[in-house]
Formats: C-alpha cells, structure tokens, sequence
C-alpha cells in the first residue's frame, strides 16, 4: 500500500479510471485506506460516472438485490458482512431504502470481531434512531461489550449508547456505566459520563439517584471528563438553577483557570484555551446569575477577566465573546461590566464580517429592550442592514425593530416588515413575522385607516398559513369596539368598504382566511355603510360562492353573511337567485344552508329576532341547568319514572352489584368515580359550548354567539374584576393630557438629535440623507436619556384600540378560566390514579422516614462519615496530585455532610409558644413542631382568618445566647402563593426566646393537598440550613358563605359543573341533619337550609369561589350534589365529604 | 445540534448524522429542503441560517458544504469551529483531505466525528487524543487484518 496518491479536486471519473486511491501518507501504523479495487469503491465509481438519476436508480437497484441476497445467504462471512454493511451505508446515503439490512448491522456489531463490530455499531447507528424497535435486540451485545476487557470493545459500547439506546432499557446498562465512571482511563470515564447525559435527556428520572456522582465527575482530574459533565450540569440547571447555587464558585474557580491558561495545551484550539469549555461555563454561570444578586457578585471577576482576554482576532474569540456578553446580560446588572459588553456588541455590530455582523445584531435583539440606548447608537448600521442583500441579515434587522416599535415609529417599521413578508417565501417566516404585524398593528395603530390596510396586507401575504388567532382577534376587536362608539363605527365602516373594493376586483385569489374575516365584516357591519346598496354586497358574495377555489368552509361563513344581510334587507332578488341556485346544491352543508335562509326568509319577524344587529357581543342569559325542564321532569316521576342517574353512577351501581363480596362502602373508588364525573362535568352545558367553540364551528353565527356568550355569562360572576367596566378607560383619559405633553417633549428631542449629526456631516450625498431621515423616523421615541417611565406613558397614549373594559373582562375570565382548567388538570392526575398518589405518598414517607434516622443514630451517621472520609480523602489528594489541581476548592463544599446529619438529641426544654392574644379567638390550629436543631425550634401554628390562611411560624432559640441574622424563608411552590415577600428575617433572636412572623397564604391552583416548603438559616459559627415543609390541604382554604335560600337558588342556577355521587351514611348518623352537621364542623360548610330529607350547604373557596352543595338522603345512601364555577372543586370536596363521612 | 449533514456542491450527500430521532422520510424532505437553500446562497453570504426554527451554520470547504443545525439559544460561531476542527481532524488523518477520500472512506470520517462529536455535543476538542482514539482502533484492526487467517 505504498502507492503515491495524486488527488485533484477536477474531474472525479477521469481520475477514477486512473488512479487507485491507497494508503496516505500516515506511514507505518497510519491510517489505510479502503482498497478502490473493492466492490464499494467500484460501486463508488461506476455511480460517479453515470450522468442521469435514472441509470443511478438502476444501479443501485442492482446493488441491493446482490446485496439483499448476499446478507441473507447463512455462508456469508462475517468479513463480507462487514463490506456489505458498508455499501449498504452508502445506498441508504444515496436515499435508497435498506432496511432489510437493518437486522444484519445488530447481528454484525453482536458477532463480529472488533474491526467487523466496529461498523456494525456504526451501520445501527446510522440506520436505526432511537425509538426503533430493533434497537432491543442491541441491548444484550452493549451489556456484553460493556463487561468486556477489551478497551474498544468498552469504548464503543458507549459511544453506541451514547448515541442511541432505548429508553427503557436504561436500568439494564445503568449499573455497568456508573462503574465506568472510576475506570482507570479517561477516556472511557468520559465516555461513561456523556451515556449519563444521553440518559438524562431521555429520562432525567432514571438517572436521579446518581446525582452525586455526577459531583464525582465534576470533579475528575481529567479535564476531559469534568467538561463532558458540565453538559449534564447545564441541562440539570436549566431545569432547576436555585438547587445548584452552591457550585457557582466552583464553575467560577473552573473557568479562571481555563481563562488564565492553566489547562494543558492539548486543548487550546487555535491557541485560545478550551474555548468549548469556556462557553459552556459562561452559559451556565448565565443561568446561575439570573435575578440572583448574590450569585452574580461571585462571577463579575472573571466575567471581566473573559472580556479582557478574548483579542485575538479570530472566530473562535468572537464566540467567546459573544457568549460573555450574553451571560453579562443575562446575570444581575452590573453597570461597569454592561459597559465593557455594550462595546463589545458595537465591535460585533460594526464588523465588516458579515458573520459578525449578524451576530451582533442578534446581540442587540437580545439587550434592545434593556438598553435602548444601544439602538440609537448603532441606528446607522441597522438603517443599512435593512436593505442587506442578505435576507438573514434583514430579518434579525427587522427583529431589532420589532422589539422597539412604539407609536411614533409603527408606521414606518410595519412597512419594512411588510416589504420583507412580500418577498418571503418561507413559511415559517411567513408566520412569524405575519403574527408579529398583527400584534404591532393592533397595538399602536395610528388611525383605522392604516390598521384596516396593514391587516389586510397580512391576511393577502399571510394566506392561510397565519395562527389561527390572528383572524379571530382581529374580528374580536371589530366587534367589541372600543371606548368610543363613534371611533367603533367608523372603524367598521372603512373594513366594510375596504372589503367590497377588493371584492370588486375580478378575477383576484384572496386566502381563504381572508374571504371568511371580509364575509363576517360584511355580513356584520355592512349596513353601516349607509351609501351602498345591500343588493350589490350579495352580488359580490353570490360571486364569491360560485368561485371554484372557495373552500366549503369559507363559503359557509359566506352563506352566513348573506343571512345576516338579507334579514336586514326587505326583498331581495339575489337572495331569492341564491336560494333557487343552490338549493339543489351537490354540497349538503351549502344545501342546508340555503334551505335555513330560504326558511328564514319566510318568517321576517323570527329571521330579524335571530339576527339582531351588532350583537355579538352582547350577553345571553343561558339557562345551564335546564331548569325550565324540572316540571316536565316532575311530571314524567309522577308517573312513576326512574329517576335520572348519571352514566357514572349507574356503571358504579352496577359494579357494585357484581362484586358481592365487598363489603367496604366504595370510598376508596373515588378516583374511578371522579374521572367518570369529571367526563360528566365536561359534558355539562358549559363544557360542550367551550369545545364547539374552539372547533370552529363559528360559521353558524346564531350558534356561535351563544357558546360564547353564555360562557361569559358564567364566568363573568365571579372574575376577579367583577363589574368595574369603566374605570379603565376613565384612567386613560386622565393621563391623555400628561401624555401627549411628554410625546411632543420627546419627538422634539428626537428632531434635535439627527439637526446635530448632520452639522457634523454636512457634505452628505441624497442616500445618506434619506437614510438619516429614515433613522429619524425610526429611532424616534427611543429615549437616549429619557427615563423609563416616560416612556411607557407615551406607548400608553399611542396604544389606540385600547379595548373596552370589556374585554379585559372577557381576559379576566379567560385567565379565570385557564387556571380552572389548569386546575383541573392538576386535580386530574392527583385523584384520577391511585398508584400516583400513592408513589407521593411513599416519596414522602421516605423522607420522612430518612431524616430521623440520621438524625437519631449516631452510629449510623458516624459510618456514613466513615464511608463519606476516605473518598473525600481520596478526592482531595487526587485533585492534589493532579497538574492542575483544578477542583481542589470545589471538593469540600460538595461533600460537606447536610448539617441535619449532625443534630442530636435536642433538649427539648423550651417552651411551646402561643399565639398573639387577637389571633387567639380565631380558629387556629394546634402549635405544631416543623423540624428543629439543636440551636433552635420551628412550630407552626394555622389560623383560619376569614378571608385567608394566615401560617405563624415561631422561631425559638433554644441557645443560651443570641442567635444572628435568622432567615425564614419559604421556596415558590406552584400551588400556593405567599403574599408580600416569601421571607422573614430577624436581626437578633435573644436567647431562650421566640420570634414569629405571619404569612398570608393564597392557594392559586386549586389542589386537594399540597406542601410548602422552606429553609431557615441562621449565624453561628458556621451558618446553618434547616429545612422544612409545611403541609396544606384543600380545607384550609374553605370557609363557609353565608347566604339565604333564596340566592342560592338563583346562584344554583347560574353554575354549570356539577358533580353528583351518592356515598354511604354511616350508621352513626342516619338523619340528614347530623349527616349535614358533621359537614359542617369538618367541612366548614355553611347549612342555608334543610327541608325534609334534603338539605342545601354552601362555602366558598378563598377568595370567593363558591361551592354549592344540595343533599339528599334515601335509604341510607346520602346523594350529594355539587355545583361551582370552578370544575375541579366539586370534585376535591367531593373526596373531603367522603373522606369525613367514612371517619365519623 | 440536531444533525449534521456534507454535501457536494452538485448537491450530493456525502456524510449525514442524525442527533434527533426523525423518519427516514423526514430526514429526506430536510435534506433536499436544505441543500437547496444553502446551494442558493452567494459566497459573500452570511453564513448562518434561520430555517424553520432552527439555525443552520454551513460552511463551504472546497467542493464541499459541511452544514449543521443547531438550537436558537445555541452559539452560532462556535458551532462553525466544531465544523473547522472536523476538518481539520479530517486533514490530518488523510494528509490534506479532499472530497475524494470523503467519499471513498466515508465509514472513516463518520469515525472520526463520533470521536469528536457525541450524541451531539463536541466530546474531545483535542486533536491529537481524537486520532490516537481513531489510531488505536485502527491498529488494531491491522493486526487482526494480519493474522485474519488464523481467527477465521
């Protein structure tokens, strides 16, 4: 193999046919090359020299057959397998189907030797992903290479699993990998720890337990290896960066040696230290810093330090550089450093790179609405990227403007966006930017006349690629109006005559979106155009509907129009032409359609009543509970009819049937019980409106007003807001006059700043000038020294269609809505599956069950030091013995032992504390102990106020001295929201005594139970760290609503979620009244009345979510019956009912 | 990154690895969707790419185009020198490469990158223990190629 090679890079077949591509110039022990006299490398060649796809296709059509029966012949050899496995990498390159062979690669990589497994495991590699099912058959040859003594045998068996590897199949290799992590070479440590990444992308929770020895492996003395843990730092960080604010020093010490140089050369890439390694710390020490004042302090050195040393200039500087200025941005201001980054971005924005150059304008993207300022500075550059030839270039451009658009500038920046959204071709940048238009038209329009156009630019450009909420916010707002009628109106009127002008036109495609928002305008508001015949309206739609390329569904928004006009028309021989043309239609819907109009028509008076106009927004008053069938209903008992079971309960009464052996009441079945309600509540009025809704059936208008409607009408009683319609709008009037002082203040600022620039530049050429006129137009607004608040007046004056109260109501409802929907979601799985709660449950036991025994034994705790020493030893010494000694300083803060491992048996001489004498007479709970040192104490106490739970925490000091600095502090938990700050400090703790703090707490997502937790720290000699959770049910959060029978009636009436369940009266109360009363006192339930066998409960949900409940009693079964607006209460007091009545 | 794929300046595929489980007929659409686009780029060009909603960093060496997706979040120029260390990893293990011994020995180069690069993330930066991994296997396979006979 010692043939000289001659490579040129012209013509490939002309030198195919000469030369034999051999060894190259590796030398002895170098690397060969494959033979060009093999099959692949003639394969190779013949396919190089065909000239047209056709013969291609032939070819290797011929190619897999042989090889299809070569693979499948039992005398094939393994090394012929292997040259197999390799052409068939090269058919499956070329897009030809191979996947017979897919099963021959798993059999290769399990038999072969080493050179024929080797492209085995890559043949699966590239063939398989990770969700194929032939991966399994892999498994057992990984275990197999994984246990063996041969290095490669080990170091492909990660590199394969590191690639891909089932998900389930994690637990079969875990173990063996974790041995990996202490082999004696590097490499297959950090081959070992880059499988634990994979594994921790594709299932954090089976790689959980490891986590301290993903410690271990940030602390390796191989550089190698402590980078490749730093991709599972980053991700574990991203997830949850507060529980690893302890390592930012550590991260910190990493990368100042790195920085400084201290890493061996091999790893220096183009002279620049480690430069991965460095964006990987900077991104995580990002991550670490954000909003964390105290952390961020810990990296500004070196952060400085990275700015400094990045000169060169090289690519692989500018990355660096460019990721620390992100970082600077990111972590907790540091006004110095902002400095040193903002240059930093002008140097990047101000390079004739063009690389640079986009990344700089990716950096400004980022800072712009930090920094405004940045903008004004580099105004210039972004004039002159506007117009880059380069559309990567204009479209982080026009980001940058997006991000500083305000009322003065819009007009401006919309249109360049537009230009860009007209020559795009991409969808998805279709979508973005379409969206992005809509959101800044609808925000600082200037006039109705601009805002009617540019949506109508986007809905041509856009088509039907566009989010669907585009559209539908846009006739929300047409239809909601604003606060002046007169504004309303006028808006309304230039859409209608902007939609007929561009009907008129023959022969122009419209997206089918577009066709649907006109016909709705149309139908809607088209008699606010007082001037124009509605005869010529339904031409143009009776038009539209003879269109081929008009979908079905566009033509029944259109039919809908035609309705709506011609109930406001007396006659009219267009609709008396549709009514004849369609009517025997091919289309059922259209036919349908034509027959209701035709029908409607006929009665005026009912078509008119149907239809009122300017209506859609308007209330209705839905009757959710049927009520005007309680009659019929008593009418068909009387005469003897079952009653009306729910699916679910009739199913749960027949299982009940059949199991005769059960002699438990059913409480346990309660979660087969609450998904079937659950099902049941969706199906509820309310719920099956909500889903017609959204699936746009919203063509039929009549339909569509009263699903929506009537989900307002509900919802709106008990939004946060309430009824303060006007108040809004009456603020905003207020501050007009300030408002518009401080804009004219500004756009004179703004004039000054480009009179100054061109003094300077006097001899300007027509470009330039009309650049600077650009620029003055476009940066106008943008304060250099303006402060902020002024600012966000003047975009609050700009903001046209600022919407009626009304909609924020409608918002507020949304939200409302969302978060029942969210809680009901978390309710969901909480009661749904039994096996879930009950893993909580063992997880919390576990815990529970762990601390004291650290706690208690001391023997237990003194092995585990036992153990902990020598590795730490171990540790310590090899971080020493190391070159580097890289980690020596982070060593000893990982290991450190939890302080609670220390806690003895505390004397437990110091008194219980009490409350304060006026939180006494309200309900409260027991003192209870939270957790304690041997220094202080933590108790508990609830207090069950009126409108909240207030939780009093009592901190004593056990000490006979004063205890410093003591911090209670309580972690963000989604359920729950601590009001005011989640922290109380003291200053001092005198010895011997108790300090307390109250906190008002607020459940925010609905949930039967739930945990706080926290920590307190405090000064001693070392400072200190106590844990602890406090538990909060769904009951502290209820309180009785006191309310008369009359209002509940009509508040019965006006719920929509209902749950009914009939649970078994125990023997101790057989009367409804002492059924009702333990509800009462267990509960908190208010009793508004009792009547016969039937009773009637209320409470509420703070702060003011009520429940209802109705009771009734028939031989020893007691029926209960919830309704609330909020769909997961019934159901989690549905389980407290159940829960109370099988206890007592 | 989610994938890396090379092509040819005639738009032949010449190397693709997947980091992100995709069908094969997905795989397809993204390369023909790609290499067009990227082909229809002037030199002077940036050499980034938004595309859908990933970035795509290329670079051209020669006759052929090395070509990466990456993440928004993730850093652009960096990822141009992971594509600049491959070839250079390349350079040195075939002695000044060319598209040739790209094509003839691709079963090599995706060697030599699954030593670099490791379920998508750069696993060694250094050169030189990349190619004493890839040497090592490779020797290896010599002396196996030496006694074949004896073995099988």
């Amino acid at each position: 193999m010692s043939d000289v090679v001659e490579r040129t890079l012209g013509v490939l077949p002309a030198l195919l046919g000469q030369h034999e591509p051999g060894a190259g110039p590796g030398g002895a022990g170098g690397p060969h090359r494959l033979s060009a006299s093999s099959r692949l490398g003639s394969l190779i060649r013949n396919i190089t020299a065909l000239t047209s796809k056709h013969e291609e296709e032939k070819l290797i059509q011929q190619e897999i057959t042989s090889l299809k029966a070569m693979v499948s012949a039992p005398t094939t050899s393994l090394r012929l397998m292997k040259e197999c496995m390799v052409r068939l990498i090269y058919c499956e390159m070329l897009g030809y189907e191979s996947s017979f062979g897919y099963i021959h690669a798993i059999k290769l990589a399990q038999q072969g030797n080493l050179l024929e497994k080797r492209v085995g495991y890559l043949a699966v590699s590239l063939f398989l992903h990770e969700n194929h099912e032939l991966l399994l058959l892999l498994v057992n040859t990984v275990v197999k290479d994984l246990q063996s003594t041969n290095l490669v045998e080990v170091s492909m068996a990660l590199t394969i699993v590191s690639q891909i590897f089932p998900r389930e199949m994690i637990p079969a290799v875990l173990p063996l990998i974790e041995d990996k992590l202490q082999h004696s070479k590097e490499i297959i440590r950090r081959k070992a720890v880059q499988a634990l990444y994979k594994f921790y992308l594709i299932a954090p929770n089976q790689v959980q337990h490891i986590h301290d020895k993903f410690r271990k492996a940030l602390c390796d003395r191989d550089v190698g290896v402590m980078a490749a843990s730093l991709h599972i730092y980053l991700e574990m960080i991203k997830e949850n960066s507060s529980g690893y604010k302890d390592l930012t020093e550590s991260f910190v010490i990493i990368l100042k040696q790195v920085v400084g140089g201290k890493l061996p050369i091999d790893f220096n890439y183009h002279s620049v230290p480690a430069p991965w390694l460095q964006i990987q710390l900077l991104r995580i020490l990002g991550l670490l810093g954000k909003d964390d004042p105290r952390t961020s302090e810990l990296m500004y050195d070196v952060l400085e330090e990275s700015l400094r040393r990045a000169e060169i200039n090289h690519n692989i500087t500018y990355a660096i550089l460019f990721e620390c200025v992100q970082t600077i941005y990111t972590i907790y201001p540091k006004s110095e450093l902002l400095e040193k980054a903002a240059k930093c971005i002008g140097k990047f924005v101000l390079s004739p790179q063009i690389n640079l150059k986009y990344l700089g304008l990716k950096a400004l993207t980022c800072v712009i609405q930090q920094d405004p300022n940045l903008a004004l500075e580099h105004q210039m550059t972004i004039i002159e990227c506007l117009d880059h030839p380069d559309p990567i270039i204009k479209r982080e451009t026009l980001e940058i403007l997006y991000r500083i658009t305000n009322g003065h500038n819009v007009v401006v920046i919309v249109q360049k966006m537009l230009d860009y959204l007209k020559e795009t071709k991409e969808e998805y940048a279709i979508i973005t930017l379409a969206g992005k238009i809509a959101e800044l038209a609808e925000k600082y329009a200037p006039n109705n006349e601009w805002f009617i156009q540019t949506m109508n630019a986007v809905f041509s450009v856009g088509g039907d690629v566009l989010y669907p909420d585009i559209p539908n916010n846009f006739l929300r707002l047409l239809a909601e109006g604003f606060d002046d009628g007169k504004e309303d109106k006028q808006l309304r009127t230039y859409a209608v005559r902007s939609y007929l002008a561009l009907l008129e036109e023959e022969n122009v495609f419209y997206p089918q979106k577009f066709l649907q928002v006109m016909s709705w305008v149309l139908g809607e508001y088209s008699s606010l155009a007082t001037d124009v015949d509605p005869e010529t309206i339904l031409t143009r739609l009776h038009n539209l509907l003879k269109k081929t390329f008009v979908t079905s569904e566009t033509k029944a928004w259109i039919m809908a129009a035609v309705t709506k006009i011609a109930s406001r028309a007396s006659f009219s021989k267009t609709v008396d032409k549709l009514i004849q043309e369609f009517s025997s239609s091919l289309d059922t819907c259209m036919r349908q359609h034509t027959f209701e109009l035709k029908h409607l028509c006929e009665d005026k008076v009912l078509m008119k009543g149907l239809l009122p106009f300017d209506a859609s927004c308007n209330d209705m008053v839905v009757d959710a509970s049927l009520s005007f069938l309680d009659e019929f209903v008593a009418e068909g008992l009387g005469q003897g009819a079952a009653p009306y079971k729910p699916h679910h309960q009739r199913q749960e009464e027949k299982l009940s049937q059949e199991k005769a052996l059960n002699f438990e009441p059913y409480g346990l079945s309660f979660a087969s019980s609450v998904s079937s309600s659950g099902i049941a509540g969706r199906q509820s009025p309310t719920g099956l409106s909500f889903g017609s809704d959204t699936s746009g059936n919203s063509t039929e208008m009549g339909h569509k007003e009263t699903n929506t409607l009537k989900l307002e009408g509900v919802r709106k009683l008990w939004g946060k807001e309430g009824y303060l319609p006007k108040k809004e709008s009456k603020v905003g009037k207020e501050d007009e006059p300030q408002t518009v002082s401080c804009s004219s203040l500004l756009a004179r600022r703004v004039a000054e700043t480009p009179v100054s620039k061109s003094d300077q530049v006097s001899s300007l050429s027509e470009e330039e000038k009309e650049k600077q006129q650009l620029a003055s137009t476009l940066f106008v607004g943008l304060g250099s020294n303006a402060n902020v608040s002024l600012m966000g007046k003047v975009d609050l004056s700009t903001q046209k269609f600022k919407r009626k109260s009304k909609v924020d109501k409608a918002q507020s409802n949304e939200e409302a809505l969302n978060m029942q929907n969210s809680a009901a979601s978390d309710f969901g799985p909480l009661v749904d599956t039994v096996p879930i709660t009950k893993e909580d449950c063992d997880g919390d036991k576990h815990t529970t069950l762990r601390k004291p025994s650290l706690c208690s034994s001391d023997t237990v705790g003194e092995t585990l030091q036992s153990v902990k020493k020598p590795g730490l030893d171990d540790k310590l010494s090899d971080s020493r013995l190391s070159p580097l000694s890289l980690f020596a300083d982070s060593n000893i803060e990982i290991l450190q032992p939890s302080p609670s491992s220390q806690c003895e048996n505390a004397n437990k001489t110091v008194l219980l504390p009490s409350l304060a004498e006026e939180l006494e007479e309200l309900p409260h709970s027991e003192v209870a102990e939270l957790c304690q040192s041997d220094a202080l104490a933590l108790y508990l106490c609830k207090v069950w106020k009126d409108d909240s739970l207030l939780l009093v925490v009592f901190v004593s000091n056990k000490n006979p001295s004063a205890l410093n600095a003591v911090n209670v502090v309580f972690e963000k938990e989604q359920h729950f929201q601590i009001l005011e700050s989640p922290a109380c400090q003291f200053p001092v703790i005198e010895a011997q005594s108790v300090g307390h703090c109250q906190k008002c707490v607020r459940m925010d997502k609905l949930c039967t139970q739930g945990v706080i937790s926290g920590f307190v720290n405090y000064q001693s000699e070392m400072e200190t760290h106590l844990e602890f959770s406090i538990p909060l049910s769904l009951l502290d959060f209820i309180r009785p609503m006191k309310m008369t029978t009359e209002d509940f009636g009509k508040l019965w009436l006006s719920l929509s979620n209902d749950v009914k369940q009939n649970i078994k009266m125990p023997s101790s109360q057989d009367s409804i009244s002492a059924a009702l009363s333990v509800l009462h006192q267990k509960l908190k339930l208010h009793i508004v009345d009792i009547i016969g066998n039937e009773g009637i409960l209320a409470c509420q949900l703070l702060p003011s979510v009520p429940c209802l409940l109705h009771c009734r009693t028939h031989s020893g079964m007691l029926a209960l019956w919830f309704r609330s607006p909020c769909s997961a209460l019934p159901d989690g007091l549905l389980y407290q009912c159940q829960k109370v009545m099988e206890e007592s | 990154m989610q994938f890396m794929l090379l092509f040819s300046r005639q738009g032949k595929l010449r190397l693709q690895k997947w980091y992100v489980p995709l069908s094969d007929k997905e795989k397809k659409k993204i390369t023909r969707e790609l290499v067009q686009t990227v082909l229809a780029r002037k030199p002077k060009m940036c050499s980034f790419l938004e595309w859908r909603d990933l970035k795509i960093v290329y670079k051209r060496y020669a006759s052929l185009y090395f070509c990466c997706a990456i993440e928004d979040q993730d850093n652009e120029l960096i990822t141009l020198e992971i594509i600049h260390r491959y070839v250079e990893l390349l350079d040195k293990y075939f002695g000044s490469v060319c598209e040739l011994d790209i094509i003839f020995n691709f079963e090599k180069a995706y060697f030599i990158l699954d030593e670099f690069l490791l379920g998508g993330e750069v696993q060694e930066t250094s050169k030189k223990n990349v190619l004493k991994a890839i040497e090592q296997a490779d020797l290896l396979q010599e002396s196996q190629n030496e006694d074949w006979g004896a073995t099988s």
